[in-house]
């Protein structure tokens, strides 16, 4: 305790995160910084549904509206969604498996560096000319058609961001192979951990693809290449598979932490341990399997032929039994439970149907003649913001409200989150579910105005008072953490009381060592199974001994920084720039020159002595 | 054991690469980071044999046209070489024997900087004989495997000289060998693509 | 009381009947109300999907919402529940039970794919290299408008695409700029039209239905395509075979002898058009120009302006002042120069008077 509660001016403080390769630190790095650029996707959808609300609106030009749902979408899967999750991952992961930080700290806050640089970049171009506006799924066609510099600003904060996303990946994989405390089996292993190992494993497969993609968009809009130039012999097609390769996966990479974060919420909440805990490691590794084996069904209407859109819509329909497995699992999680309804359990009661929903409509989707008139639809946007608000979002709310007492040691307000709950429950169904029918009733979806008296006009107008409930609902959530924060009630190890995993047994917020002595783990839920015995924290497998710590750096600022300057090199490279050649050299060089200073200066961290340890523990016990 | 402890032959483990924690995340980490890179080059040559021989006019030169098995096949000779080469040095990693792992690597560096200097000819000829990055969609595909393979070459031949100037004087520690034994690690990668770059590409190039 | 609640009872009726005919869309433009083969099989297949999704929903909630009444945590109790590791037979309930639902589903959708993709009549050719026994009709979306070209008639027209009822029409597709998708919800499902190859598909337009719409489908671009994409639409006229077969004969004929402006107005119209607008305009039936424009031979019978808006003399006048204001992004703006007004009118004139049936 003695050095994380010493009070610290702005400044320190500040260069305290820049510097930090704590696990803790970086997940609340990851949360503010997805927190913001999830307001901002929200402000885009809602400006969105403002346009949308009704017919022949003129709120925003088409130019503006095809900048919004193209940035509402990338800014809010890869930089809000996957971010808060890869957070909440951070901040829970390794507390969970027992280990005191991830395996590569340097790398972790490289990671969260890279994503936060590449996120700037891409909501740079609000201000340097236009935002990108061929849609979140920048079908090359359309990229390489598109003018200004909006799509260069896609390519390359993506690039980057991905690289992030990518060594965070490797780091969480290695991580829970190899730093898991005695007696942690991989069938020991709480639910959500191992949703993040099977992610991670799609990361690591799954984000390459793109980043060719992105290469070869990147070379032909900057560097004159000829990938998707039909007149020079290029295939656009490439671009598609290329990016639903990465595409498809990528939504099992949102939604199976989310899986994990109701799976510890259902347990906890119905104090009963996970119905057929070893049936839902199975399914959640299948899924991950089948999720690389479906990417054509979002192309059923690009012209494959029969046979490759008959092996898709089968293939896509079979996912749909590991994940019914999944649902199944937890209802009867809660089955002869004890379940109370605290926020959390609250979204994640909330979350079954709505996620069904969404579910079924994946499997009429994946019905390929059918999707021929679904694809491209507005029943395509219910289908997957079912899938994406009433899963992931819904998974994050609840994690974050969750978590946050682990997190920050104080819970957030109970009353204020039913209201938030509630608001953004009947908001999230009002915007949706009227948006299956637009789509049958022929209304395309990326549509920045429509024509009265073709029967939309009715449900569009719902959708859009749909908006303003969640809105509502997310506002007050802020009012929630300010007010909260401000009072900062602190909490214990469990504030939740029926903390089952390793994470509960330890102080909220855990010390930066996490663990005075790694923990002993006797089985699944192994804090609960001590509980049960009469203990009050878990029993050390090792005696108390110095512990060895990684030391904060500023370098994976430097190597992000010199990546961000060479980007906008590269990004003017088309106008014939005489400067951008050598921004592009200068950044690459600050980029490999900070590496290189990585890898010379010897880094062997420093030691946490026993004594003081000891010392904490006196302290503790005196208070 | 502290990863800067100074080691006799016979207190040096039978696998320095992955005596620490430390080492085996890397050790681990690396391998990942390679699965991650085997997707990417798949990719590549997945455009590839999408674009090859996709020009925009008749007079251009196709891949039957270009390539020429003697200059590939000593590239491929000289890679493979240094990939056995790079084998010798991690051999004397794990035998404490610096020098000679540092000899070893001398030369695997050499083979490398002479591989690329082939490729640059080689580049260097087809843009000549009207076959550029820009020409075609066939040049851009073509390019973008090949140079990103290049690239890589590029950065471990880099990666290897920093690490042996950096370690010159300081010999071996289980905080350096890891170090090594990743580089390698990379080093046979780049020369595992260059047998697919060498089948695919060149020979499958030549039949048509 | 009795009465009220009898009253309430058949006003929630009505209600529910209104939301359904509502949510079913409108008859020329629903995937819900299909006015052909290729529709129907789709909807028919739309619909057995929702008969079993709902089934699936409907077990889910019942055993969710027991779940969650039954095991509410009483106040006060602190019992610790019953640690239940999970259940084999249950397991495999729920692994075989979807597994037989999604095999039931997927039998008509490999037919369907397999089906919906036979275009073989279309290879079909006479001795003249002509399709045998089919209407084939090439379709070019370009940015904000498209192209239909009847190749076995050796005539184009534009933004109104023609078709017999009660027959198979079979689509060559294909796009000159960025991809669109050529989609016209009432008929049948799209199909992407992509820069690079040319896809196939066929439509089906019941007579009986094509009545109910007044002969007159909406058609829809279905992929992102830039800022106009929303006002990417073309209209879908349906005709009795022999209505058609009349049609194609006076497009034929115009294609021969190309139209003369009649009146002083429409002949000024026709030399200011000869001026600025024929470099990208065809206004014979026979060719496409450049193709750089929509084919205008028959621009006075075409159901509106630019794809979307009325067709009147008002529009038209102010659609060629401005095209931009109306159309973003389209590549007609500031292609030929201020006209004044007095040009437009006779421009106007003009291009209302061409006209290809009624003359």
């Amino acid at each position: 305790m003695s050095t994380y509660a010493k009070k610290q001016g702005f400044g320190a403080t500040l260069w305290d995160f820049m510097t930090t390769v704590d696990h803790k630190k970086i997940a609340i790095l990851y949360l503010i910084s997805g927190g913001l650029f999830f307001i901002l996707g929200g402000l885009e959808a809602v400006f969105i549904r403002i346009q949308l609300a009704i017919p022949d609106n003129n709120f925003m030009s088409a130019g503006i509206f095809n900048e919004m749902i193209t940035m509402h979408g990338t800014t809010m899967i890869f930089l809000a969604a996957m971010p808060i999750l890869l957070g909440i991952m951070n901040a829970v992961m390794p507390l969970q498996i027992g280990a005191r930080d991830v395996a590569f700290p340097f790398l972790n806050s490289l990671g969260f560096w890279l994503f936060f640089f590449g996120g700037v970049v891409l909501n740079l171009s609000w201000f340097l000319g236009g935002a990108p506006d061929a849609g979140w799924t920048s079908y090359a066609s359309l990229a390489i058609h598109s003018e200004g510099h909006g799509v260069d600003f896609y390519v390359l904060g993506l690039q980057i961001s991905g690289f992030g996303t990518l060594i965070a990946g490797i780091n969480f994989l290695v991580t829970i192979i190899n730093m898991r405390t005695p007696g942690m089996t991989y069938m020991r292993m709480p639910m959500f951990t191992w949703t993040t190992f099977v992610v991670s494993a799609l990361i690591l497969f799954a984000f390459p693809p793109l980043t060719v993609g992105l290469f070869l968009l990147l070379f032909d809009r900057m560097f004159g290449a000829n990938f998707f130039d039909v007149a020079a012999g290029g295939n656009t097609i490439i671009w598609e598979h290329l990016f639903w390769i990465f595409g498809h996966p990528e939504v099992y990479i949102l939604i199976l932490p989310a899986f994990g974060i109701f799976s510890e919420i259902f347990s906890t909440f119905s104090r009963k341990r996970l119905f057929g805990y070893s049936s839902m490691v199975f399914a959640t590794v299948l899924i991950g399997f089948l999720g690389f084996m479906v990417w054509a069904h979002h192309m059923f209407t690009v012209g494959l032929g029969p046979i490759a859109n008959a092996i898709f819509a089968i293939a896509t329909m079979a996912i749909a039994v590991p994940t019914g497995i999944k649902i199944f699992n937890w209802i009867f999680t809660m089955w002869g439970g004890s379940v109370t309804f605290t926020v959390p359990m609250l979204y994640a009661v909330s979350f079954i149907p709505s996620f069904t929903m969404g579910g079924v409509t994946g499997i009429m989707l994946g019905a390929a003649p059918a999707d021929y008139q679904y694809h491209d639809s507005y029943f395509v946007v219910a289908h997957f913001h079912y899938v994406i608000v009433g899963g992931v979002v819904l998974g994050i709310l609840a994690g974050v409200t969750y978590y946050w007492p682990k997190m920050f040691g104080t819970m957030l307000n109970e009353t204020l989150g039913k209201f938030t709950f509630w608001l953004f429950l009947i908001g999230f169904h009002l915007t949706f579910f009227v948006q299956h029918f637009l789509g049958l009733m022929g209304m395309p979806r990326r549509v920045f105005t429509y024509l009265p008296g073709q029967g939309w006009e009715t449900s569009n107008l719902i959708s859009s008072i749909g908006a303003i409930f969640m809105s509502v609902g997310i506002i007050i959530l802020l009012i929630n953490i300010v007010i909260t924060s401000v009072k900062n009630v602190r909490v214990g190890n469990d504030p939740w009381g029926d903390g089952r995993t390793l994470e509960w047994a330890i102080p909220s917020p855990p010390p930066f060592y996490n663990f005075k002595q790694l923990p002993l783990v006797r089985g699944l839920d192994a804090y609960w199974i001590e509980k049960m015995e009469g203990k009050k924290e878990m029993t050390p497998a090792e005696p108390l001994d110095d512990i060895h710590m990684p030391n904060g750096s500023i370098i994976p600022i430097c190597i992000t920084i010199g990546l961000f300057i060479a980007a906008f090199g590269a990004l003017y490279n088309m106008d014939n720039k005489t400067w951008s050649v050598p921004v592009i050299i200068i950044g690459l060089l600050i980029t490999f020159g900070s590496m290189l200073v990585r890898s010379l200066k010897d880094d062997h961290g420093f030691h946490i002595h026993k004594e003081e340890l000891m010392d904490d523990k006196d302290k503790e016990v005196k208070a | 054991m502290h990863v800067e402890e100074k080691f006799t032959d016979a207190t040096w483990p039978a696998s320095p690469e992955t005596a620490t924690l430390e080492a085996k995340n890397k050790y681990l980490g690396f391998w990942l980071f390679l699965g991650g890179e085997t997707v990417l080059f798949a990719s590549l040559f997945a455009t590839y044999l999408a674009l090859k021989d996709k020009v925009p006019d008749s007079s251009m030169p196709l891949a039957k046209d270009l390539f020429e098995i003697p200059l590939t096949f000593a590239m491929t000779m000289i890679l493979l070489t240094s990939s056995l080469t790079s084998v010798y040095a991690m051999y004397h990693m794990k035998n404490n024997s610096f020098q000679k792992m540092q000899t070893w690597l001398v030369i695997t560096v050499l083979l490398g900087f002479s591989f690329l200097a082939l490729e640059i000819y080689e580049f260097n000829h087809y843009v000549h004989l009207g076959h550029s990055f820009t020409s075609s969609a066939f040049g851009s595909a073509f390019y973008s495997l090949v140079g990103f393979h290049g690239a890589h070459v590029t950065f471990g031949l880099m990666w290897f000289l920093a690490l042996m100037i950096r370690n010159a004087k300081r010999g071996l520690s289980l905080y350096n060998a890891p170090k090594f034994f990743v580089a390698s690690l990379y080093w046979h990668f780049i020369d595992v693509v260059w047998v697919f770059i060498f089948t695919v590409v060149y020979l499958m190039g030549m039949v048509g | 009381m009795k009465t009220r609640l009898r009253k309430w009872r058949l006003i929630s009726l009505f209600a529910i009947m209104t939301l359904i005919l509502a949510g079913c869309g409108e008859a020329n433009l629903s995937a819900l109300r299909p006015a052909g083969e290729v529709a129907q099989k789709q909807f028919n297949l739309m619909v057995l999907s929702t008969l079993i999704m709902v089934l699936v929903i409907i077990v889910v909630v019942v055993l969710f919402v027991i779940a969650i009444v039954r095991f509410r945590r009483k106040a006060g109790d602190e019992s610790i529940p019953k640690q239940v590791e999970g259940s084999h037979k249950l397991e495999v309930i729920w692994t075989t039970i979807p597994i037989l639902l999604l095999i039931i589903l997927a039998i008509p959708v490999v037919t369907y794919t397999f089906e919906f993709a036979d275009t073989s009549a279309m290879e079909v050719k006479d001795k003249d290299g002509k399709t045998k026994d089919a209407v084939v009709i090439n379709v070019r979306a370009n940015l904000y408008w498209w192209e239909f070209e009847y190749p076995d008639y050796g005539i184009f027209t534009s933004q109104d695409l023609v078709v017999p009822t009660d027959e198979k029409v079979y689509f060559n597709l294909k796009a000159s700029d960025v991809k669109h998708s050529f989609w016209v919800p009432a008929a049948g499902g799209k199909m992407d039209t992509n820069v690079d190859g040319v896809n196939q598909m066929y439509l089906v337009f019941d007579s009986n239905k094509a009545n109910e719409a007044e002969n007159l489908f909406y058609g829809k671009c279905a992929e992102l395509c830039g800022p106009s994409h929303a006002l990417m639409d073309f209209k879908v006229v349906t005709k009795s075979k022999d209505d058609f077969n009349s049609w194609v004969k006076s497009m034929q004929t115009v294609a021969k002898e190309p139209a003369v402006a009649e009146g002083e107005l429409a002949k000024q119209g026709q030399e200011i058009f000869n001026q600025s607008c024929i470099g990208c305009h065809a206004v014979s039936t026979s060719n496409n120009g450049a193709g750089m424009g929509p084919n205008l031979a028959n621009f006075g019978e075409r159901e509106r302006i630019a794809g979307f808006l009325p067709h009147d003399e008002e529009n038209l006048k102010n659609w060629i002042k401005n095209p931009d204001d109306y159309k973003p992004g389209n590549t007609m703006s500031g292609k030929y120069g201020d006209l004044t007004d007095e040009q437009i009118d006779a421009l106007a004139e003009y291009l209302l008077n061409l006209k290809v049936e009624d003359k």
